[in-house]
């Protein structure tokens, strides 16, 4: 009996462990009331000085590996500032423990690592510190354009330091696109007919794997094509996932998959290494850092890679979308919001860290600087049969859509496109007519969560 | 004189009520207390007293995820049973080779974490690299797509009961070790064979066991979480975000963060196991 005792202990145990947790999120919403965000005005030089300068130690919760290397340099201009880094987990972990502090009121970190798509839903709660008064915008013209856009909110606070991004391109296997005689395709229609040719000539071949539990890529895609899917404004918010831009996308991707012309298999999973290992996808729509990726999970494949632009909708004007790429955040409630602002600064302008980045973590970098630079685009990568891939990513970088907006809910907005198209694209469904049901979800959940909801 | 005894008593229950009141009273108030809130985005919290329950009693999507795990408790705590049953009654017959060995082993998927067992099934289901996929391949048959929308309750069940046959079966085994020796005798001298005794001696005897074990599959069945949770990152599309009730008020509080409507829905769903459990006694009860 006592082993009975123990398992249902085990089970309820796991239940408890979650009350425990749900009680713990729960509790923090009726925490202490949130700080008030340091005045606008501009703050003194000699403040700036005196606070560089007082001993000080800023926490700086990030998932970067390795990332001591790059405090190391700060450390080294700094010595007054001592910065703990602590992995507090990647993404959705991270933000997790993140809201959970700043609900708590405690706890929270002076410094985050946060995505370009999360800055809105930390934003809405007025977790991120605008950075501003600490001399942000005289870094504007470091930043692409895009990337400065990303960090804008909507009343033209600076919320955050771009650090890397994600521009995407298409990943090709030349020797199976040369085996069966199909151009690199330049639009998308040109695309849909290679597909077409790639798989009657090999069944076993799908020109691409459009992943069904990848919102994120699917962001990407919609990005490109000009949709503006999401606007916030405050309380009001824009919500429009079905748009025209968007309801292009979704034909054209499940008119393919019901042809079973593309695969649609859940990325990053067994399946899908094997997929890209094995040949079974001729292209992967991704971003820069798949080309990074690439090399580490598909070994057995080195040298057959090169990379393009994504196939482009209106080839006279070639535009990207971004998948990817994070940045460095001041937490609201800081004590020492002169540092951490600093810090965050010099991590992501300084020439020399920002390019560290570039060789110690194989970031793909956000300032107009590197991307200029030969040492970094002149790189000859030999796993793409010695093609410059930095350089064409570079180019790619200055092609994506300034306009695009996250919105304030990117979890429920991920989760509800993966239960809607997510599911048309694997059944075979009008996904165009899923997207509709996706908007219908979000519009539901935003106006159950307070916002206004506009067209 | 007499209050004596019963005062120690409640000093050596005193570890356990203290634990039991913090660790599962007060978080269960909280809970309680959260449920009756609405925590908005914008616009903050607000008193709503009962509103969310009214709200998960009409929402599809629960009332759906429970009925599928009742579907799964109907099928697959059966199968799971008679599995147990016929193993313990098996080693307990006395007329196996290797019995301990019969009840290691079958015991044995109880000790791997469950997370380990899904993971393991994961591969095992896999649609272009699993065992089953690579015999249909050289056999040149279509296997089915274990991890599909038609098949993956059946996987499902397939991994729960891998995981606890041998855990009820261990519970009805140690039962039946409790008959007395003297009732084997009495059958033997009275001509009855191996299948007489086990249908009219062991499976009567084994009636509080199979009780406790049902019970427990009940709770096990209703919050089925851990399996569905990991095979939802093979199979997205099939498994949502709604497909167990656990699941959903994980998704509720975690993905959403609706967490007070997730507690209103975590009680409800607390309340279904009570009046299924409640349901089964019943029944069982007035067989007798």
């Amino acid at each position: 009996m006592s082993l009975a005792v123990s398992r249902i202990g085990r089970r309820r145990l796991l239940s408890m462990t979650g009350a425990a947790a749900a009680a713990a999120a729960l509790g923090a919403c009726s925490g202490p009331e949130r700080e008030e965000q340091p005045p606008a005005e501009p703050v003194g030089q000699a403040d700036i000085d005196r606070a560089l300068t007082t001993p000080t130690t800023i926490t700086f919760w990030t998932w970067v590996p390795d990332v001591q290397k790059e405090v190391a340099l700060f450390k080294k201009k700094y010595p007054a500032i001592t910065v703990t880094v602590v992995n507090a987990g990647q993404g959705l972990d991270a933000y997790t423990k993140l809201r959970t502090a700043l609900k708590a009121g405690t706890g929270a970190p002076d410094v985050a690592q946060i995505e370009f798509q999360y800055i809105p839903t930390f934003s809405l709660t007025n977790s991120l510190v605008d950075l501003r008064p600490y001399g942000a915008e005289a870094t504007r013209e470091k930043f692409v354009d895009w990337t400065w856009g990303q960090v804008t909110g909507p009343k033209g606070e600076i919320l955050a330091y771009p650090q890397d991004t994600g521009p995407m391109g298409m990943l090709y296997r030349a020797d199976l696109f040369d085996r069966h005689g199909i151009e690199v395709p330049a639009t998308w229609n040109d695309f849909a007919a290679a597909a077409r040719k790639l798989h009657a000539a090999d069944p076993g071949v799908y020109l691409t794997n459009i992943a069904a539990n990848e919102p994120a890529a699917w962001h990407g895609l919609m990005w490109q094509a000009g949709s503006k899917a999401y606007t916030v404004n405050g309380t009001e918010l824009g919500l429009a996932v079905d748009d025209e831009a968007a309801r292009k996308v979704a034909d054209y991707w499940g008119g393919l998959a019901r042809e079973k012309l593309i695969s649609t298999d859940p990325d990053f999973t067994d399946t899908w290494y094997q997929g890209l290992n094995s040949g079974k996808y001729a292209t992967w729509l991704t971003a820069a850092w798949g080309s990074v990726f690439l090399t580490g999970s598909a070994k057995a494949t080195a040298g057959k890679w090169r990379a393009a632009p994504l196939p482009q909708w209106d080839p006279a004007r070639p535009v990207a979308g971004n998948w990817g790429g994070s940045t460095s955040a001041v937490i609201t409630g800081t004590k020492n919001p002169i540092a951490a602002a600093k810090f965050a600064e010099f991590l992501n302008t300084d020439h020399e860290v920002t390019k560290l980045f570039t060789t110690a973590q194989n970031f793909f970098p956000a300032t107009k600087a590197l991307l200029a630079d030969p040492a970094f685009t002149g790189a000859e990568n030999a796993f793409f049969g010695g093609q410059r891939v930095n350089e064409l990513f570079a180019g790619i970088s200055g092609t994506v859509d300034v306009g695009w907006q996250w919105p304030p809910f990117l979890d429920q907005a991920s989760k509800d496109w993966t239960e809607t198209a997510g599911k048309a694209l694997t059944g075979g469904g009008d996904v165009a007519a899923a997207i509709g049901a996706w908007q219908e979800r979000l519009t539901a959940y935003a106006e159950d969560q307070g916002f206004t909801v506009v067209e | 004189m007499s209050s004596k005894p019963a005062n120690h008593a409640y000093l050596f229950v005193a570890p356990f009520l203290l634990c039991f009141a913090l660790l599962f009273l007060l978080p269960l108030g909280y809970a309680a207390y959260l449920s009756l809130f609405k925590d908005q985005l914008v616009g903050g919290t607000v008193f709503v007293g009962l509103d969310n329950y009214g709200r998960a009693l009409q929402d599809g999507r629960l009332l759906g995820g429970v009925g599928r795990v009742a579907l799964f408790f109907l099928v697959q705590v059966p199968i799971m049973l008679l599995v147990a049953l016929a193993v313990a009654l098996a080693v307990d017959s006395g007329l196996l080779r290797l019995a301990r060995l019969v009840r290691l082993g079958t015991f044995l998927p109880y000790a791997v974490p469950s997370v380990v067992a899904t993971l393991m099934c994961g591969y095992l289901y896999g649609p272009d690299f699993g065992p089953l996929a690579q015999l249909g391949d050289r056999l040149g048959f279509d296997p089915p797509d274990l991890l599909g929308d038609g098949w993956l309750l059946v996987s499902l069940g397939n991994i729960v009961t891998w995981e606890f046959a041998g855990y009820n079966m261990i519970i009805l085994y140690s039962a039946l070790r409790t008959v007395p020796a003297e009732r084997y005798e009495a059958a033997a001298i009275d001509g009855a064979g191996p299948w007489r005794v086990a249908w009219h001696i062991k499976i009567p005897a084994l009636r509080p066991a199979l009780l406790l074990a049902l019970i427990f599959s009940v709770i096990g069945s209703f919050q089925l979480f851990a399996e569905p949770n990991l095979l939802q990152r093979l199979a997205p599309t099939v498994i949502d975000s709604a497909y167990t009730p656990n699941l959903y008020a994980y998704h509720l509080a975690f993905t959403s963060q609706q967490v007070n409507y997730a507690a209103a829905v975590s009680f409800l769903l607390g309340l279904v196991i009570l009046v299924v459990s409640y349901v089964v006694l019943f029944l069982t009860s007035r067989r007798r």
